[in-house]
């Protein structure tokens, strides 16, 4: 098999991804959006390891390991990653990491978002529930 | 080049190129919906194609046991994960206009440009380079395994510790979030905060005292309505 193949494919989703977890709003969607990021970079790293495994005299088979690594650090990527967005969403009643702006610096008067920024708990989580009962 | 290689062609390619070819077109464009779909739950689902097309890429590439995992993990319990966490953030059934964020034009520009350029360079770069797929399998269970216990063990049990300290790690975060939530601090806080707030949960609950109810639990909330 050429090796463009499995090279251009996980460039593309690399790119996918990359799309995703910049254009995405909510927080879910960017660990999904990681997500393919990673296979990407998965992908890559099984297809040189068998390029390199027939081609070199002995090999480590690193690429596979490293892909096995890669999965069970994901994995635990997404376990926290899901335990941090629900903290926050119990805590804010949002997902929705544009609206997440405690810590910016001057990008709006205080006073166009104060109610907001200042009460967000229970006013944005009693209108979430509203929303959806 | 070799020999072996000299009747390797762009013009003639193998029927396991054409598998690749399809599958990672399948792959792609699951991959593109997902990143694109304005309803948050399909995106989920067709986070499931893509990655199962991955797998059946690994399976072309005599990956098979990545193939194997990938799916027990990926497709088996992250997808579920994903799913769960958008079950409880209560994401929005059906269409949701609000999905991609206002910088979606910046974000695609920085996407294509990286893409152009990548798969410029990884053309140009492996463009007399094959893969040789005839023979044992690269990537069978006895070669993979042989190789992760001779070789990589000591990361193999550092592994082991992390994925400990990031499942202590998630119950501690959940577990946090909701002490914190009935913590009479934050009651007090929740009960001089604007009327705003108190007026929309007292059509909820009925009562401005128990605004911080609304701050429970989501899956009691989901069990309450």
């Amino acid at each position: 098999m050429h090796l463009a193949y499995p090279a251009v494919l996980s460039a593309l989703l690399f790119c996918t991804g990359l799309y995703g977890v910049l254009a995405r709003r909510n927080a879910i969607l960017i660990l999904m959006s990681v997500e393919l990021m990673l296979n990407a970079v998965n992908l890559n790293l099984v297809a040189f390891d068998v390029w390199l495994s027939r081609t070199a005299e002995e090999t480590l088979h690193s690429g596979q390991a490293l892909t096995l690594f890669t999965i069970a650090i994901a994995a635990a990527e997404i376990g926290i990653g899901l335990a941090i967005v629900l903290a926050v969403h119990r805590n804010r009643g949002t997902a929705d990491i544009d609206r997440l702006r405690d810590t910016a610096e001057g990008h709006e008067s205080p006073a166009a978002d104060g109610p907001d920024s200042d009460t967000p708990a229970t006013g944005t989580a009693a209108e979430k529930a509203e929303a959806t009962a | 080049m070799t020999l072996a290689q000299a009747h390797h062609g762009f013009l003639s390619p193998t029927g396991v190129e054409i598998a690749f070819l399809l599958v990672g077109l399948v792959t792609f464009g699951a991959a593109l919906v997902t990143v694109t779909t304005k309803q948050l739950v399909h995106a989920a689902l067709w986070l499931v194609v893509a990655l199962g097309g991955l797998a059946v890429e690994y399976l072309l590439l005599t990956a098979e046991f990545i193939a194997w995992v990938q799916v027990l993990i990926y497709v088996g319990s992250v997808v579920v994960l994903l799913l769960f966490g958008l079950m409880l953030t209560k994401a929005p059934i059906g269409h949701s206009p609000d999905a991609d964020s206002g910088n979606r034009w910046a974000a695609l520009t920085v996407a294509v440009a990286a893409a152009a350029a990548l798969v410029w360079v990884v053309v140009d770069a492996f463009r007399a380079t094959w893969i040789d797929l005839d023979g044992p399998a690269a990537g069978s269970t006895e070669v993979t395994g042989a190789s992760l216990f001779q070789n990589w063990v000591l990361p193999f049990e550092a592994l082991s510790v992390l994925l400990l300290a990031a499942l202590v790690g998630a119950i501690v975060l959940s577990r946090r979030a909701k002490a914190e939530s009935s913590s009479p601090p934050v009651n007090s806080r929740a009960a001089t905060e604007s009327s705003r707030s108190v007026t929309e949960s007292s059509d909820n609950s009925g009562s401005p005292s128990s605004a911080s109810d609304a701050r429970k639990n989501p899956a009691e909330q989901e069990g309450t309505r």
